[in-house]
């Protein structure tokens, strides 16, 4: 099937098996890298995409769901091709060592700012408690949370 | 003098700029693509292209006609951002401004074999040669200055990479005119005062970091190549099975996909990922399967039982058998099977042309991947290029390498580049493993109730750091090595205690149940868990203060041990008194415990504290706070050096209380991280660091000595709010109510 899929404020056809997960559209055929294959069970979260508001798997959400709604991948976080907010508090605070999770970290970071502008501590673990880190990048990457909250 | 030459010759071969970007395709042009895909006519030749021999300067380091610097490194970034310290040192060194200096990793074409990636040697044995290469560079281009100046040596200075004196200047790129360094490398060679350095020591921000967050930095899961396949693998349902048949009409409704076959190694191929994804998923494959493994539940008896092939004595210190007896106490220690748990499953590009095979993959050694690659195909080393891209953080070999074989067996047999991406599945099945450890702790003491001996067995797989087999070769029946090598495990058994007498035995047992291999500080965490919950056992015995205890038995000499115990002392605030504690009442426990190594005995110096609460009901553990007093000699990087300490107490607190690799009788059964859960965010301690630098020293790793302290500084905290022992990694909450009740009679 193809269907069309607004990325980053891009509208982009996407071709494929209905089934197929946004995660293979993202990166095989837009050609962007900052969606990561990580489990493609959901349980890790470094696919974590903005779906119409919502933080998502996309490593599990198929494309067949996607028509006219709209993705926000960590590339489109770039204000003017320049690391936008939550990319500079990241960077920042050095928080990422592989890195392979944090594209996925920010995104799960922007949806918690976005719904809640300043979190409590707790809120931040609440809010990242569903993305895996295997470096233990996570206090540097809370650093990096609340950096972006103050900002 | 000279000190470059343009003369190309077989071994030593000149390359400008140009051509070195040209033969490095692969990697560097590959980097400057948006898309990340290399056009046919940049595929990087095999062989190698340069000097690459360890002896030689142009092996580590060039400077092109623009003043650029490139450093070649065989030690390779994985995350922990050694790339930035050796730029850092060579900037350094060289007198030129950071962001001049760029590092190429792990290409066979193109950098020395410096080793393996592993044992916390990349600054420390890696760097040295590269900073060495750098400063005999510079001391050649001064004299070569000085020479054409009329002046002498002393009289000149440098500033951003331009030489200057007795009025006259010149650049390092208009002295060498893009030629390579024709200079053997001087062990000997003049290093800067580090009263002067200006990069070293900064908290430069690691290479590539900025890229990782914007989405912008290519990873080997992102590398494409022109006309690639992709490729899945379809691993059998037990470590010992054949394929008893192959249903292909069970995939014929998916288009374009090919099987190979051959032997027990089964893949798919095809033209988009994810109809290789659902191919593998569907299709209908018979297998004949054998048990081979251990049952689970008898672990530590089957590793008790298993034949030893040798007996390694790490120390050998009076006589354990003569020493005063008057009484004694013995303890058992064991830890978990663990697996590296990379976030992103191994992958690997290979594109075998003309019999010509060009891999590559995030290999932590791509010399040695290349030998076992001629080894596998039966073709010359110089027919085979191997060159690394950074991937997911693998900690230890992981199935990098193996994703690495595969890709070059499937790219053999349909012949075309294929990309192979493993599962998730494939990763936790059938990456190798950190093997089963079973170590027998004894102590006599006198009549006088000291310590007259310490007597310790470990019980841990035979071989090295060596060559770890290839899988996709052994499913293949293609050739490979079927030696064990689970890294230097015999390490860190020996102790840094001055007891009288002393004797560690490592049993080097026949076979282990997985294939195993290194996962961060292989060996060196198993033994110090034992070796430093063992101490505390002794010191709750004597009812010493377990800080001043182990510090009266250290090496008196030993300043740099000493000074770490001190200022861990005052920086977690220690209250000195034995452990257990007393006076707490209720269900949740509060207590402290400590550790303590030097890095096999002769580098990294690591003091910790924990803090834990604990809830004797359920039996959870919560570690609160980790305080950490760290001395690996002169800091390159200090924020790269925090960033690794944070890393390894928390992945090893994660190791500690939650990690246990389960398997049945024929394979492994923690296939994801719902079966093989680590830490989330909730459950991360807070992590304080008290960093020392010693610029006057030599730098030592900081990529592993951490993590090696943290599991018996949790038992030891444990043991301090409830008195209970815990001896069993990981601390399972059912782990440690049984400890409460044997604890509480």
């Amino acid at each position: 099937m193809s269907i069309t899929i607004d990325v980053n404020g891009t509208q982009h056809e996407v071709e494929g098996d209905p089934s197929m997960p946004l995660l293979y559209a993202l990166r095989d055929q837009i050609g962007l890298r900052g969606a990561k294959f990580g489990c493609g069970l959901g349980q890790c979260g470094a696919c974590t995409v903005i779906v119409d508001g919502r933080a998502v798997y996309s490593c599990l959400m198929p494309i067949s769901a996607l028509e006219g709604r709209a993705v926000t991948t960590t590339e489109g976080l770039l204000e003017d091709g320049e690391p936008g907010k939550v990319h500079r508090a990241f960077i920042e605070e050095q928080a990422a060592q592989c890195g392979y999770c944090i594209a996925g970290m920010v995104m799960r970071a922007q949806h918690l700012l976005e719904r809640n502008p300043d979190p409590t501590d707790d809120q931040i673990l609440d809010g990242m408690q569903t993305n895996l880190c295997r470096c233990g990048t996570h206090a540097a990457i809370i650093r990096a949370v609340k950096r972006a909250a103050r900002s | 003098m000279t000190i470059a030459t343009k003369t190309a010759s077989e071994t030593r071969r000149t390359l400008t700029r140009r051509s070195l970007l040209k033969g490095a395709g692969g990697l560097v042009v590959a980097f400057s693509l948006g898309a990340g895909r290399v056009q046919a006519q940049d595929l990087p030749q095999a062989g190698e292209l340069k000097s690459v021999s360890l002896d030689a300067v142009q092996s580590y380091l060039a400077i092109d006609a623009d003043g650029l610097v490139t450093v070649y490194s065989g030690k390779i970034d994985y995350g922990t951002g050694v790339r930035t310290g050796f730029a850092q040192m060579v900037a350094e060194e060289l007198y030129v401004p950071l962001e001049r200096v760029t590092v190429i990793e792990g290409d066979t074409a193109l950098t020395p074999d410096q080793g393996p990636t592993y044992g916390s040697l990349s600054i420390e044995v890696g760097g040295k040669a590269i900073r060495l290469a750098a400063a005999t560079a510079r001391e050649a281009m001064l004299a070569n200055a000085a020479e054409q100046f009329g002046a002498e040596r002393s009289a000149l200075s440098i500033s951003d990479g331009v030489i200057s004196g007795g009025g006259q200047s010149i650049s390092y790129a208009d002295l060498l005119k893009g030629a390579a360094f024709d200079l053997d490398l001087d062990e000997d060679a003049a290093l800067k005062d580090p009263a002067s350095f200006t990069i070293v020591g900064q908290p430069i921000i690691r290479d590539g970091l900025p890229g990782k967050i914007t989405g912008d930095f290519q990873y080997m899961q992102d590398f494409k190549l022109e006309g690639m396949v992709h490729a899945r693998v379809v691993r059998p349902p037990a470590i010992s099975a054949a394929i008893n048949a192959v249903d292909e009409a069970s995939i014929s409704h998916l288009k374009d996909v090919q099987i190979v076959r051959k032997g027990a190694f089964l893949a798919v191929v095809a033209e988009d990922e994810w109809t290789a994804v659902r191919a593998a998923r569907e299709l209908a494959v018979t297998w004949d399967a054998a048990d081979s493994l251990p049952d689970q539940a008898e672990l530590w008896e089957h590793v008790r039982q298993t034949p030893i092939v040798k007996d390694e004595m790490t120390s050998d210190i009076g006589d354990v058998d003569a020493a005063p007896s008057a009484r004694e106490i013995t303890a058992t220690y064991d830890f978990a099977l663990h697996t590296h748990g990379s976030i992103g499953p191994s992958c690997a590009v290979a594109d075998f042309t003309d019999g010509k095979l060009i891999s590559w993959s995030s290999s932590q050694a791509t010399h040695r991947l290349r030998r076992q690659l001629s080894d596998m195909f039966g073709i010359p080393d110089d027919d085979i290029r191997c060159i690394y891209i950074e991937g997911a953080g693998c900690y230890g070999r992981n199935g990098h390498e193996d994703a690495a074989a595969d890709a070059a067996l499937l790219a053999r047999e349909v012949g075309r580049p294929v990309r192979v991406q493993w599962m998730r599945h494939d990763e936790h099945g059938w990456d190798p493993k950190g093997p089963p450890t079973l170590i027998d702790m004894t102590a006599r003491f006198d009549d006088a109730g000291d310590v007259s001996a310490w007597d310790t067995e470990f019980f841990i797989p035979q071989g090295g750091g060596g060559r770890v087999a290839l899988l996709g070769a052994d499913l293949a029946d293609l050739p490979t090595t079927s030696e064990l090598n689970p890294g230097g495990i015999t390490n860190d058994s020996a102790i840094p205690y001055g007891f009288p007498n002393v004797r560690t035995v490592c049993h080097r047992l026949e076979t282990t149940p997985l294939r195993p291999s290194w996962i961060r500080a292989p060996g060196r965490m198993q033994n110090t868990f034992a070796n430093e919950c063992f101490i505390d056992e002794i010191a709750a015995e004597l009812g010493a203060d377990p800080m001043e205890y182990r510090r009266g038995l250290i090496d008196q000499s030993d300043a740099r041990g000493l000074e770490v115990l001190d200022r861990l002392r005052d920086f977690s605030e220690w209250e000195a008194r034995p452990s257990p504690s007393s006076g707490q009442e209720g269900a949740r426990l509060a207590g402290r415990g400590m550790a303590y190594v030097k890095y096999e005995l002769k580098r990294t110096y690591v003091g910790v504290v924990a803090e834990v609460t604990l809830d004797a009901h359920s039996g959870a553990i919560k570690v609160d706070r980790f305080h950490v007093v760290h001395d690996c000699g002169q800091i390159i990087n200090p924020a790269g050096v925090r960033a690794q300490i944070e890393g390894n107490v928390i992945q090893t607190t994660s190791r500690t209380l939650m990690e246990e690799l389960t398997f049945d009788r024929r394979m492994v059964t923690s296939l994801d991280w719902a079966s093989y859960p680590i830490m989330r965010f909730k459950d991360v301690p807070e992590v304080r660091i008290e960093l020392i630098d010693r610029p006057n020293d030599p730098p030592w790793g900081a990529g592993e000595p951490t993590a090696v302290v943290v599991s018996a500084a949790i038992s030891n905290a444990v043991f301090d709010a409830v008195g209970a022992r815990l001896r069993s990694v990981p601390f399972k909450p059912e782990k440690l109510r049984a400890a409460l009740s044997e604890a509480r009679g």
